[in-house]
This record gives C-alpha cells, sequence and structure tokens, in this order.
C-alpha cells in the first residue's frame, strides 16, 4: 500500500516538469539545481526570536552563514505532527537539503524517522533524541549537551541568593531532560544548603503564556524567591517572576535584558559550535557523527554572565563549580541518593558522570523536589 | 516562614487567577453576546484577539503608551468586524464559514506583521492595587486588579442594563429575534448587524490588548492558546446574558488556575486532570441546565444554529 502511495509533492513535480517537457520541448531539468551549494534545513517548533529554545537553535544556524558553500533554509512554527514530516519532504525535495536538523524533542519519533527510510541518501541530525545504533537508521542520529550542569551551577547560584529556602521551577513536560535539569537546579541549591526545597509545576506544554504565568504566581504564593524553567520561552516566565519580586535563572538564551536587575545567571546553548561541526564535516565529504554529546567544556553550553544581585560567596563557589566541571565528567547525581518518593538512586559511591547514558532516561524527581512525574 | 499561606493558597490562586486570566474571556464573550443578539455568530473573534494582541503590542512599543495600543486594538477589532458584517450582508453568505476563514485570516496577519515585535518589551497596563489594606504579599499580589478587568466588568453591567431597558438595546434584540418583524419596523437588519458585529470585534481585541498589555504581557505567537474560541463556547454557556458572561469568564479563569495552585501546594499527581477542569466543569453545566423539551432558553430566533 504505502510503495503505491505518491505523494501531492511528487506528483506535483512529475506534473510540472510533465508540463515542461510537453510546453518547451526540452528535457524536464534537474529538481536539484543548486548543486554548487551544500543546503542545510533547520526547522523550529516556535519562533526563532523567542528568547528561548528556538532562539538558541537559530542563532547557532546563523553561524553557518559565515561559511562558504552552505546555504540555510529554514522554517519556524513546525507543529510536532505530521506536518514536520511534509516540512522535510519539502525541503529536499524543493530545496535540495542533504542534511538536515529538525530541532524539536517531538520530531524524532515517528516523525524524522519516517523520513530516514523514505530519503536514505539524505542526513538527520535531532536534538536531543536518544539515537540507538540498534534500533535506527544509521542516516539518522542526535545531539545534545549536557545542560543540566549549567541548572547546577543556575542551582548554586540560587542557593546562595534564596531567603526563603525555597525555590521554583516551571517545567513543561516529564521528559528526561527536563527532569535532569529539575534536579540539577535543585542539588546545585543542595550544594550550598541542604535544607533547601525546590517546588516544581508543570505545565504540560513546551509554550503555555498563559499558564506559565499562572504557575509563576502560584510559586510565588508559595514563598519560592528564586526560579528558573525549562519551557521554550522562558519571556513570560522571567518577567512575571520579576514583577513579583523573585529572582530568575535564565534557560536556553540569555534573558538578562528583560529583568537586568533580578536575573542572577543563566544556562544558555551555545549550538554554533556543534551546526559549525556538522557543516565542516559535510563540506569535507567525511561521515557525520551520529551520536555527539558535550558540555560546557566541549562549548555545548555556557552560562549568561553573572547578574548584579549575585553576592561575593555565591561568585566564588559559581567560578569554582565552573572549574570543576570543566574538567569534564562532573556528576550531579551521585549517591547516597534517593528520589523524592524515597527510592534509593544511587548507592553511597555511586556516581552519574554527566556523560553518563542512564541520565539520557531520568524517570525521577529528587529527594527535596516538591513534585510529581505524571 | 512568615508569610507561609499553605493551602489558603489554592482558594487565593483561584480568586486571583479568576481576575488576571478572566479580562480576555470577558471582552470577547461580551462583544460576542451583542454580536449574536443580532442575529449573527462571528466565529473569528479568535482571529480578532491574536491581531488585537499583536496590534496593541506594536503600537504601544512604538508610542511608548499602552492606551495608544488599547485604542489601536479597537479599532483593527472593529475593522475585523465591520469586514464579516460586510461579507455576511451579501445573500446566501454562511457567517460560521466566514467567521473561520477571518480567524485564519487574522492569525496569519498577525504573524506576519507581529514579528519585528516579539523581542522588544511593550509599557504594561497600569494595575490597581485593592489589596493594600492586608499584610500578606499574596494577598496584595492576587487583588492588584487590572483597569480592563474593572472596565469588562462595569461594562457587563451596562450591556446587560441597556439590552432591557434602551431604545439600541430593542433595537439589536429585535433584529436577532425576526428579522422580519424588524423589517416591519422599519429597522435594517443588515445595518444593526453590521455595527454589532463591528462593536463585538472592538471588544475582542481589547481582550487580545490584556493578553500582550498586561497578563502575561508580551507577544508571541502562543499568546492566546484558543482563548477566543473558548470565549465565544462562554456566550452559550451564559445563554447571551452579559451578566452570566462575566460569571462565566470569572469561572473559566479560576478554574484555569487550578492546576498550578494545586502543584504548588503538593497536590502532583495528576495535574493534566486538573488542566482539564474547566472543560469539565463546562460539560456539567451545560448537561445540568439543558432540558429535552425546550429550545436553549434565551437563544435569539435569528442565529444560524438555532434556526
Amino acid at each position: 500500500m504505502t510503495d503505491l502511495a505518491i505523494s501531492r509533492r511528487s506528483l506535483l513535480k512529475t506534473s510540472a516538469a510533465g508540463a515542461a517537457l510537453g510546453l518547451v520541448g526540452w528535457p524536464a531539468f534537474p529538481t536539484r539545481v543548486r548543486a554548487a551549494a551544500t543546503t542545510i534545513g533547520f526547522i523550529y517548533v516556535g519562533p526563532k526570536d523567542d528568547f528561548g529554545y528556538n532562539q538558541a537553535h537559530a542563532e547557532g544556524a546563523k553561524a553557518l552563514k559565515a561559511l562558504d558553500g552552505i546555504e540555510l533554509v529554514e522554517e519556524e512554527n513546525v507543529p510536532e505532527t505530521v506536518d514536520v514530516q511534509k516540512t522535510m519532504e519539502s525541503m529536499i525535495n524543493l530545496d535540495g537539503a542533504s542534511l538536515l536538523f529538525p530541532t524539536s524533542f517531538g520530531y524524532f519519533d515517528p516523525h524524522m524517522l519516517a523520513m530516514c527510510k523514505k530519503f536514505p541518501d539524505v542526513q538527520f541530525r535531532h536534538c536531543g533524541g536518544l539515537w540507538d545504533k540498534s534500533k535506527h537508521p544509521t542516516n539518522a542520529g542526535s545531539y545534545f549537551g549536557y545542560i543540566a550542569m549549567g541548572q547546577y551551577l543556575n542551582g548554586v547560584v540560587a542557593g546562595h541568593t534564596t531567603k526563603s529556602k525555597k525555590i521554583g521551577f516551571v517545567a513543561a513536560k516529564p521528559i528526561p531532560q527536563v527532569l535532569n535539569n529539575v534536579n540539577a537546579f535543585l542539588l546545585g541549591a543542595r550544594a550550598v544548603d541542604p535544607t533547601i526545597t525546590c517546588q516544581v509545576i508543570f505545565t504540560g506544554e513546551w509554550s503555555l503564556a498563559v499558564k506559565e504565568a499562572e504557575a509563576v504566581n502560584a510559586l510565588v504564593d508559595q514563598g519560592a524567591d528564586v526560579i528558573t524553567c525549562h519551557v521554550d520561552g522562558p519571556k513570560v516566565v522571567v518577567q512575571t517572576a520579576a514583577n513579583r519580586g523573585a529572582f530568575v535563572c535564565g534557560y536556553h538564551a540569555s534573558q538578562a535584558p528583560l529583568a537586568p536587575e533580578k536575573y542572577l545567571t543563566g544556562a544558555e546553548w551555545n549550538w554554533a559550535t556543534v551546526y559549525t561541526m556538522y557543516a565542516k564535516h559535510l563540506l569535507a565529504g567525511e561521515p557525520l557523527p551520529n551520536f555527539t554529546r558535550g558540555g560546557i567544556q566541549d562549548g555545548f553550553v555556557k552560562m549568561s554572565p553573572l547578574g548584579p544581585a549575585v553576592s561575593e560567596p555565591a561568585r566564588k563557589q559559581f567560578e569554582a563549580t565552573l572549574a570543576d566541571i570543566r574538567k569534564g565528567g562532573y556528576a550531579v547525581i551521585k549517591g547516597p541518593l534517593k528520589d523524592n518518593r524515597g527510592k534509593e538512586i544511587a548507592a553511597v559511591g555511586k556516581a552519574f558522570p554527566e556523560t553518563a547514558i542512564e541520565l539520557e532516561s531520568t524517570s525521577f524527581l529528587v529527594e527535596g523536589v516538591q513534585g510529581s512525574t505524571s | 516562614m512568615e508569610n507561609d499561606i499553605g493551602l489558603w493558597g489554592v482558594p487565593l490562586a483561584i480568586l486571583g487567577g479568576a481576575i488576571r486570566v478572566s479580562t480576555p474571556f470577558i471582552f470577547v464573550s461580551l462583544g460576542e453576546a451583542v454580536t449574536e443578539r443580532s442575529g449573527r455568530i462571528n466565529l473569528g473573534l479568535e482571529g480578532t484577539l491574536v491581531f488585537g494582541a499583536m496590534a496593541a503590542y506594536a503600537i504601544a512599543v512604538e508610542t511608548g503608551s499602552p492606551w495608544a495600543g488599547v485604542l489601536a486594538a479597537m479599532v483593527a477589532g472593529a475593522g475585523f468586524g465591520l469586514l464579516h458584517g460586510w461579507i455576511c450582508s451579501f445573500p446566501r453568505v454562511n457567517d460560521i464559514a466566514v467567521g473561520i476563514a477571518l480567524m485564519l485570516f487574522g492569525i496569519g496577519i498577525a504573524f506576519f506583521f507581529g514579528k519585528p515585535y516579539i523581542q522588544p518589551s511593550a509599557p504594561n497596563l497600569p494595575a490597581i492595587p485593592l489589596g493594600d489594606w492586608s499584610s500578606l504579599p499574596q494577598v496584595r499580589a492576587a487583588l492588584n486588579v487590572n483597569v480592563l478587568f474593572l472596565l469588562g466588568a462595569v461594562l457587563a453591567v451596562a450591556l446587560w442594563w441597556a439590552f432591557k431597558n434602551t431604545k439600541i438595546g430593542l433595537i439589536v434584540r429585535v433584529v436577532g429575534d425576526s428579522a422580519d418583524s424588524a423589517r416591519a419596523m422599519g429597522l435594517s437588519p443588515t445595518a444593526v448587524r453590521l455595527f454589532a458585529t463591528a462593536f463585538g470585534g472592538a471588544l475582542a481585541a481589547i481582550g487580545g490588548a490584556y493578553l500582550s498589555l498586561y497578563y502575561p504581557g508580551s507577544w508571541n505567537e502562543r499568546i492566546s492558546s484558543g482563548q477566543g474560541l473558548m470565549a465565544v463556547a462562554l456566550v452559550i454557556f451564559a445563554r447571551w446574558n452579559p451578566l452570566g458572561c462575566f460569571a462565566a469568564a470569572m469561572l473559566f479563569g479560576g478554574a484555569g488556575a487550578l492546576g498550578p495552585a494545586l502543584q504548588s501546594v503538593g497536590v502532583t499527581q495528576g495535574y493534566y486532570l486538573f488542566y482539564a477542569a474547566p472543560y469539565i466543569l463546562t460539560l456539567l453545566i451545560m448537561i445540568a441546565t439543558s432540558s429535552p423539551g425546550r429550545q436553549l432558553a434565551g437563544a435569539p430566533g435569528e442565529l444560524s444554529i438555532t434556526k
């Protein structure tokens, strides 16, 4: 059945070629007219200037414009539905893209995997997915950064700044990347003061402005005085928290201009490193790595400059921790550690360094986090 | 801890949420109530809301005055309403289909023109601190009431009174209940509906201005998440009564705050279910108030869904 199905686009293409043939009597010209340049496609789930996730990717993509022989195609506001398959097909067929970056979490399975099978000559690299050699095609792959280390550093500064000993986290969905960030934020704060607790509120969606604002209000009402988040566009969270007088730690990109007085620091992506690496491999005709991970020391993640409200002891501990993380292999999750239901996660002496593959399927919240994953 | 309010946070959040979140619902549903009372349905108000949010934000950024933004949104909203009313004044044009088309159109051009305004920050609308009597910062925050919310409350009462007691109210109702009687009285149903739709559009756009200029107070492409559509449904729920619209909007705002508030006090299981609370509430009230024996009470007779 599926083998016989003709997509509308291929039908159009064929008929257009046929029409050209009939009218002018020339042979149908090849669809990949731009063979001289290598085309790379970027797909974003939201607007690319959202002060957040998509902006971070778009800034990384912009770095490729400096490279010779690379052409970019971008599309924003593509939902995590069959729409993204159409976008990918169109980038491949109409723009001649040979490498695609579908950047949103929900694009991976089944959408990107379906396209990988349909277009075996095109390379796909997904942000955040867990590519598995035994399960997934070889023209697929994934890249991500250990940004939880950034949230750990956020937590260190938050731990020094909080007076109520309660910090808050506005989270979108309980997926491993988000849970790692929540855990790291609390553990960073507990490295300063082990009595600190963190309240997490899940909004259920990547971008829901009103609900995010309500979540911040609820957290501040319950006494949280440092807030961070993991949603696609932290703009609303940062503004609402600052309006309520709470301090904020940023995420994805720098939100310092939105709340210059209240912004402590932030965990930012530095995707330019990753995208430039892929593009150079592609231009050199070398195979692209399938599984790419990196942390602060690899230039995948960076921290926003510390804000004016950060105290001197906080700055010292922040810089010492940052130096430790730069050595590589830093473990935030280490024993003895329990989850917030009392189950043991790591026994004494057991540690999961940032590179531990187990962390990519985290399903727990550590002790001290008030919240639940379902 | 000094300011620990514990479980009191939940009712407080519901009250605060009702005040903060309800305003767009109030304006859109009041506007739609007027339009539907004149016998026409404008489903395009979601588009008007989003465009109003964008226009208000853009003008506020450019001029530095949030009220100029609200005014611009009203003008744009009235324009959308006039367009809808004008297209529907042709014979055999379906108002629901035109509404859906205008909804998509409004959202589309709002995204198109709104692109450069996602990053800049606009001045916010002022709020009146009604909670200064309290020593609790939580209460003060919840009772920090925006001017537009108060305007919406006044408007709901004014419209309710005007429908009953004024000539204009009577004209709108007559046109909505029977176009033939209206014509016999020498009224032009087309003209009345045109203005009623424009009025509805202007109000809906104020709701959008509230979203982008006060709460949550920024313009982006996901700002509305369907609130305009929900508000249109609220009108039926409120039986075309402006006071009912106000109450229903408050109910929705409060129910929407329930999910985050419960999580913040430690009720963390099943938050997806709490997020569905407003919709479950709607279903229950619709079932409780419906009757197999009669038509929806208060439904205008000329409305294409009830005819």
